[in-house]
């Protein structure tokens, strides 16, 4: 068995590889639902009705994808140019502690000034997180996925020690919380009443401003080059080191964002459980996109969808949600084979 | 050694090392009989129409040929004319759509080269497979003894070595580590692998591309030597002379096709010629040199070892209007200079100036911004980005200027414009500038890549291996477009491992060996035998030539 190159395949049939992994994975996922003593049908369909069968369920799955949205964005920019980028995770929760640091009454400003400014300090510290694991990996070719990876569990360490201690909310009865953010430093809700609020329009701002980075700028001109060859982009003069710095700046920064809107403009306050995990579900995110910054948006969408759907399914069907982080997991390993068919052909002998 | 006196009395000792499988831990399946005493009429290969298809390339159509037992016989053709995948088809790498190969009468299964080893087929690669720390004892007992054997028995493998190469004429420490080793004597090795697997049929892939003329000559004694025991050798080449002095039969080959089959003795190199381009060449016409200022020095300048060795406090001077061919046998400090000129290399000492003024800071960018065009050794892994459009590749080198980009947004109207200028002007066959880069022939790359490189009418071109692994017509394009930037007046340096093409080239040649220069010699001066000795490091005699 081999592998050899092919063309490029059309749009629309670039477009059919994610659906076909998803299908792929529906299809492997099934056995276990038949393993719970449930209809692979039925699961499915009430997975998709939780996700999207009234507005309250879309609405919760637009929620619970701006978050995946800014982790996928922040992922797909990392990869694009082979940064291998595992820490979004500790970037995120650096977001949400920077929210609470200068959101909490410490800037007395308006809403239209304060929020930017947290904005901007936010991107800053999660670009400064990576920077350091880019910088090692420059300098002295250390491994960022190990890096990145580890950090994460330091960061949550880190910001548990904030909760338990500085940042403690003195009238939280006890709990790791911080204080709740003023209202100035609130991300206003989309919908009266709803939970979504306008971190999802910022957030496909960004999905929209990094599609365009990618493809009409030097800086994403260089992005790509260095990603899919770094020799090749060295000899024709462009400065590797400093467009993976700057890859990791941006990468840092998106994945800052989702602490920020995840603090601002839902929970309020500072918590350890801010992310189940949003910063490696990320990595699912940008691959079912192919790292194309407006797929993240569709791919965010899906992703968050079976989380919301099957919390629902399992109320319902009485299988467990664990199934959704199967099915998660499983997309992950279809969308690697899927994307490794869009460029190569097999031969068998 | 030396005991064992005729062929009676070497079987015996041969029987006694047959190879084992390390699969199964047996001895490895039953071998013909040695040639000396097998009296059967098959001949030792018959390939029967074999065909292989890559996608709609047909790399083997049809081919059939026999060898017998006993003679060498050269497999002639251009690079891509299907010479590597019929032996790689041969040796099970690969596995042909149609036709049979059989080794002595039996028929070979596909795609297995262990079956192939076994029926007594060695093959010496073109890019040698040996484990770099391990002795040449142990990179040729590999895989001979079992794996469940305890213990190895030593003495009596460096006993067969020793014989084999006293025998064969094949000089080389047993003891040695390869990577001391240089690259003549690691041919050796591969050699003496094959032989102690009891190997009767050679298949010897473009032995000589990394050999000086010197062991050149003990490679052709040697298979004389191995031919005389029996042994039968396919030679794989595309150097004419080297096919006249050592086989017995030529097989030409182009585009996928036997196109003719020669006895040696009644050819010569213009039929051969003929028969493996499909038409006449005419070689590179070359005008007078016009001289011009010099514009690219190096100043005592050294490096640290790259792919080879290093440069050792070298003096170079590229002046306009004149192709300096650099000549060498690989691995002495050719790739260092062309990353050196390149720009992806700093020297740890000496300088590089331009026109007359010493650049400090260099970089890619400098020699860019500084007129130097590169067209690099390898287009695959450093000369393009394989997974981006062609579009993109072709402004590489220049996408921060203003008129690829401005305020840090590229213009890909402009950029689209510029590849559809280079695909016309230089005559690159590709579905469309979108199209990813990694899809063209190997020839249109480099078309596009030395496009990119002539197309701001370089003041220096750096031109390393430029036509490696190109065909014919492609090979000819490179050469005419070398000579006229070179009478536009750039000053251009030829790196080259190809002799003939420097020679075709140059105004001025210079040998490398071990990471220092010869003295220069003017078109003509020196003989092919006198590069040859100082390709093998030999320092020249003369010293009274100016750099």
């Amino acid at each position: 068995m081999r592998l050899e190159p092919k063309p490029a395949p059309s749009l629309a049939v670039t477009l059919l590889f994610p659906l076909a992994a998803i299908a792929t994975t529906l299809m492997l996922t099934s056995l276990l639902v038949l393993a719970a003593g449930a209809s692979p049908l039925s699961v499915f369909y009430l997975v998709a009705k939780g996700a999207a069968g009234s507005q309250f369920a879309l609405l919760e799955t637009l929620t619970r994808a701006t978050p995946l949205i800014f982790t996928g964005l922040a992922i797909a920019v990392a990869f694009r140019a082979k940064l291998w980028n595992i820490g979004a995770e500790a970037q995120l929760y650096i977001g949400g502690v920077v929210t609470v640091l200068l959101g909490t009454g410490a800037l007395p400003l308006p809403s239209v000034i304060l929020i930017p400014v947290i904005m901007v300090a936010v991107m800053a510290a999660g670009a400064l997180l990576l920077l350091g694991p880019a910088v090692l990996k420059t300098r002295f070719g250390v491994d960022e996925v190990v890096t990145t990876l580890l950090l994460n569990f330091i960061v949550l360490l880190f910001v548990s020690m904030l909760l338990q201690g500085v940042l403690k909310d003195p009238m939280g009865l006890g709990w790791p919380q911080s204080q709740k953010v003023i209202a100035e430093a609130q991300l206003p809700r989309l919908i009266q009443g709803k939970r979504l609020h306008y971190g999802f329009v910022i957030a496909l701002a960004s999905a929209v401003l990094v599609w365009v980075v990618m493809k009409k700028t030097v800086l994403g001109y260089e992005m790509r080059a260095v990603g899919h060859n770094s020799e090749g982009a060295r000899f024709v003069g462009i400065l590797v080191n400093r467009t993976l710095m700057k890859t990791a700046l941006l990468s840092g920064g998106l994945a800052a964002l989702a602490g920020f809107s995840e603090v601002s403009g839902l929970k309020g306050n500072l918590t350890l459980d801010l992310s189940p995990g949003y910063g490696y579900t990320g990595i699912v995110v940008a691959m079912l996109a192919m790292l194309n910054p407006l797929g993240v948006i569709a791919s965010a969408v899906f992703v968050a969808g079976i989380f919301v759907g099957a919390d629902a399914m399992s109320r319902a069907a009485k299988v467990p949600s664990y199934i959704a982080d199967v099915m998660v997991a499983t997309s992950l390993l279809t969308m690697v084979v899927a994307i490794l068919l869009t460029r190569f052909r097999i031969r068998w002998r | 050694m030396g005991k064992v006196v005729g062929s009676a009395g070497r079987r015996i000792a041969l029987r006694l090392q047959r190879p084992f499988s390390p699969w199964t831990g047996k001895e490895a399946s039953p071998v013909t009989p040695l040639p000396v005493t097998d009296v059967s009429s098959n001949p030792a290969l018959r390939l029967s129409r074999i065909s292989k298809r890559f996608g709609p390339l047909r790399a083997n159509d049809a081919i059939s040929f026999d060898l017998k037992r006993g003679e060498v016989v050269a497999l002639l053709g251009e690079n891509g004319a299907g010479k590597t995948t019929l032996m790689n088809i041969l040796f099970g790498h690969y596995v042909a759509d149609e036709g049979t190969v059989e080794a002595f009468g039996k028929p070979l299964p596909p795609g297995d080269p262990r079956a192939a080893l076994d029926a007594g087929i060695g093959m010496v690669h073109q890019h040698f497979t040996l484990a770099d720390n391990m002795t040449v004892q142990e990179n040729i007992a590999l895989g001979t003894q079992s794996l469940w054997r305890m213990r190895l028995d030593r003495a009596a493998a460096r006993r067969r070595i020793e014989q084999l190469s006293a025998d064969f004429g094949l000089a080389v420490d047993p003891a040695a580590t390869v990577s001391t080793l240089s690259v003549g004597e690691r041919q050796r090795v591969e050699i003496l692998k094959a032989l102690y697997r009891e190997a009767r049929i050679l298949i010897l892939d473009e032995p000589t591309a990394v050999l000086t003329p010197a062991e050149t000559d003990a490679l052709f004694r040697t298979l004389k030597l191995l031919v005389a025991k029996g042994l039968s050798i396919i030679f794989i080449s595309h150097k004419l002379h080297e096919v006249m002095a050592v086989s017995d039969r030529v097989l030409v080959l182009r585009s996928g096709q036997l196109v003719g089959e020669r006895e040696t003795g009644s050819t010569d190199r213009k039929e051969l010629a003929a028969l493996m381009v499909g038409q006449e060449v005419k070689p590179a016409e070359v005008s007078p040199v016009k001289l011009g200022a010099p514009l690219l020095a190096l100043e005592r300048v050294s490096t640290t070892p790259y792919n080879g060795a290093g440069l050792d406090k070298v003096s170079l001077t590229l002046t306009a209007g004149e192709i300096t061919g650099l000549a060498g046998v690989a691995g002495n400090g050719q790739a260092v200079l062309a990353a050196l000129i390149a720009g992806i290399r700093r020297p740890t000492g000496g300088s590089i100036s331009i026109a007359g003024r010493e650049v400090a800071d260099w970089s890619p960018r400098a020699a860019l911004a500084h007129g130097v065009a590169r067209i690099p050794e390898d287009r695959h892994a450093i000369g393009s980005i394989g997974d981006m459009s062609v579009t993109e590749n072709v402004i590489a080198e220049r996408y921060r200027s203003p008129r690829f980009s401005r305020m840090g947004f590229l213009n890909w109207k402009a950029a689209g414009r510029f590849a559809e200028k280079l695909i016309a002007d230089y005559d690159v066959k590709c579905p469309s500038p979108e199209a990813r880069i990694r899809l063209l022939s190997g020839g249109n790359m480099q078309k596009l890549i030395l496009g990119r490189a002539l197309d701001p009418d370089p003041a220096v071109i750096l031109a390393s291996q430029p036509t490696r692994g190109l065909d014919v017509g492609a090979v000819a394009y490179v050469h005419r477009m070398l000579l006229e930037a070179r009478d536009r007046g750039a000053a251009i340096l030829l790196i080259s491992e190809d002799l003939e093409e420097v020679l075709a080239l140059s105004d001025r040649i210079i040998v490398m060996s071990k990471g220092r220069f010869s003295t220069p010699s003017s078109r003509g001066e020196r003989s092919i035998r006198e590069l040859g000795e100082l390709m093998a490091g030999h320092s020249a005699e003369r010293s009274d030539h100016a750099a």
